[in-house]
């Protein structure tokens, strides 16, 4: 496998004003690496892509883009990148295929290629329904989407920098996207930014964890997981109790379960009519299946499941984004149950990046 | 350029980038027909051929002039121009940015000066169109005698050098500004105070008001409807526009540092 490294950054900043939308980050990813940038919003992750491609400059530090300082040589390093920002900026008064032949021309693709790269780009963005349409104001902002994902591979770049590339597309498309990205990554290096981490595990051998403008992570999703040290237990109860009247409250059951140990991270999971869910997160080390179960038995609960789960992406990327931007609720969003205890009121504005555009 | 990129492994890697002329005129032919996509460039050419239309036959019934001269066809379409220039360029980074277009557009591999460069004569091309409408008042004009030719090729080469004067001020407005309208509004009152800055000469002291004469884009542009281009007008308003696609390149460059 080639060794080489295609995206740079070293001590990486962009400061708007006294606000540090990315702060001293590090990282090199290599040709052949499809590479997960996650992190809630305002975390700088736009902001980050956004300097690899010459979009905004940094305020200090260097970044190299396919060898191509982004400072020194920013037409080279675009060049090289095939770039989809976030929520697809297209015009909306051009037809697809003029858009894509207006984009063939700027990426100086011989003319006699044309039809073929744009032929092919349609193909495999599921682009010909969207031909019907007169203007790509008049598609849906999945298949928006797809139009720009096909820009960005219009040249067959080394790299893509994909911002959020799948947030519009539906389960069925994401999976196709996510098999394509698995594909074309082989010998290719691809950085996409997501909220879904489920397709992170499914795409990337690797992640790359922001949080407040800080690299908080930087490995395999499995590694990452067992690098945790945390280990995270399931229980689900009977709502009627095996003894007595009334019904068992998830309250009472996350009270009791601190009991057992106050380190322990319990909150509430959903979990069919009747029944009673809740998680506990706490240390790998000591096993504590055991006095869960002398508790559900000492308290007369109907023990309907008791599992221990190695913990997954989802918690890691909550244990390091924690009082980041929402970063329960993006959690949420990727099927996560919301952690009560541990999701702080949002703090900033759901769209940092776009706030710090705005201060441009 | 794949085949290219995956030649070198230590060196960096580089891959298609156009010429500053073809790039120019690829961003140039795509904003002008932006302007023909949507309504905005035939509403822009209808209302201006209209409204110079009326002015010109107002002035022209109001100055008794019985004989053919095209005089005040001129003097509508100057008094007009930057309102025409104004619409036409307000869009040119104004929309950019408030789309969100601006990120696509400039992070393939293009120099800022081809954008500015191509989207001047993407606009000066939606100008031309325009004039173009309005030549059927000089032939209409010609039926009722005879049309000395050079105040009408110098009134049109006046028009659209003022023209682009406008426009490159209203790009410099536009760069500058989110809001369509705002650089809509701010163009017009720079253009207007650049046009009506001679009309105020009366009050200065004579060396001061020659001075003003020369900023004022209609001192040049009668100067050229008599059908005398001196070095001096053209000097002029090439001045501006340049002046003005320097300075809305470095706006669109300054926006990556801010």
């Amino acid at each position: 496998m080639a060794t080489d490294v295609m995206i740079e950054a070293r001590d990486l900043s962009k400061r708007y004003g006294t606000y540090s939308a990315i702060d001293r980050l590090n990282f090199s990813i290599r040709r052949g690496e499809v590479v997960g940038f996650l992190g809630p919003n305002g975390a700088g992750k736009s902001t980050t892509m956004r300097v690899l491609t010459c979009f905004i400059a940094p305020s200090s530090g260097t970044a190299k883009v396919g060898g191509n300082d982004v400072f020194e040589n920013p037409l080279a390093a675009r060049s090289v990148v095939g770039y989809l920002p976030q929520r697809a900026p297209l015009y909306q008064e051009m037809g697809v295929i003029e858009y894509l032949q207006f984009v063939a021309k700027l990426r100086a693709i011989p003319t006699t290629e044309h039809r073929a790269r744009i032929k092919k780009v349609i193909e495999i963005c599921g682009l010909g329904d969207a031909l019907l349409k007169d203007s790509i104001g008049e598609l849906s902002k999945g298949y928006q989407q797809r139009v720009g994902l096909a820009q960005a591979l219009l040249h067959d770049p080394p790299i893509l920098i994909l911002d959020e590339p799948t947030s519009d597309l539906d389960p069925i498309e994401k999976a196709e996207f996510i098999e394509y990205i698995r594909a074309i990554g082989k010998d290719r290096t691809v950085m996409l930014s997501t909220h879904n981490l489920a397709e992170v595990e499914a795409s990337c051998p690797r992640v790359l964890i922001v949080s407040k403008g800080k690299l908080a992570a930087d490995g395999a999703p499995s590694d990452l997981a067992n690098r945790s040290g945390k280990a995270r237990y399931v229980i689900e109860i009977d709502a009627k109790p095996a003894k007595g009247s009334g019904t068992v409250a998830a309250s009472d059951v996350i009270e009791a379960a601190r009991g057992i140990d106050s380190k322990l991270d319990v909150s509430s999971i959903n979990t069919e009519s009747g029944t009673v869910g809740v998680q506990a997160l706490g240390s790998s080390d000591k096993d504590i299946r055991r006095e869960l179960f002398a508790l559900a038995v000492s308290k007369g609960w109907t023990l309907l499941e008791l599992r221990k789960d190695v913990v997954q992406l989802e918690e890691v990327f909550r244990e390091l984004t924690v009082g980041d931007a929402k970063a329960g609720d993006r959690i949420a969003a990727a099927g996560m149950k919301k952690n009560e205890s541990k999701s702080k009121p949002a703090s900033k504005d759901e769209d940092e990046d776009d706030d710090a555009e705005d201060k441009e | 350029m794949a085949e290219q990129a995956k030649g070198g492994s230590s060196k960096a890697l580089k891959g298609g980038i156009g010429t500053p002329l073809s790039n120019t005129l690829t961003i140039a032919a795509r904003e002008f027909r932006a302007y023909f996509n949507g309504p905005m460039g035939y509403i822009v050419v209808t209302m201006f051929t209209l409204f110079v239309g009326l002015l010109f036959f107002f002035l022209f019934g109001t100055l008794v002039l019985r004989r053919a001269t095209l005089q005040p066809l001129f003097t509508s379409m100057s008094a007009l121009l930057p309102l025409l220039c104004a619409a036409l360029s307000m869009r040119s980074f104004s929309e950019e940015n408030q789309r969100g277009t601006i990120e696509l557009l400039i992070t393939l591999p293009v120099r800022d000066s081809d954008v500015v460069v191509g989207k001047f004569i993407g606009s000066m091309g939606v100008l031309l169109v325009t004039l173009l409408a309005t030549v059927s008042y000089p032939i209409a004009m010609s039926r009722m005698g005879d049309l000395d030719s050079g105040p009408i090729i110098g009134g049109y080469i006046g028009i659209l050098l003022g023209g682009g004067a406008y426009i490159a001020i209203g790009m410099v407005a536009s760069s500058y500004v989110k809001d369509q309208l705002t650089s809509f509004i701010v163009t017009v009152i720079i253009s207007y105070v650049l046009y009506f800055v001679d009309k105020t000469l009366i009050f200065l002291p004579q060396g001061i008001a020659s001075t003003f004469e020369y900023f004022c884009t209609d001192f040049h542009f009668k100067s050229i409807a008599r059908g005398l281009i001196d070095s001096r007008n053209i000097v002029y308003f090439g001045s501006v526009i340049a002046a003005g696609l320097v300075v809305a390149t470095r706006s669109l460059n300054s926006r990556r540092w801010s």
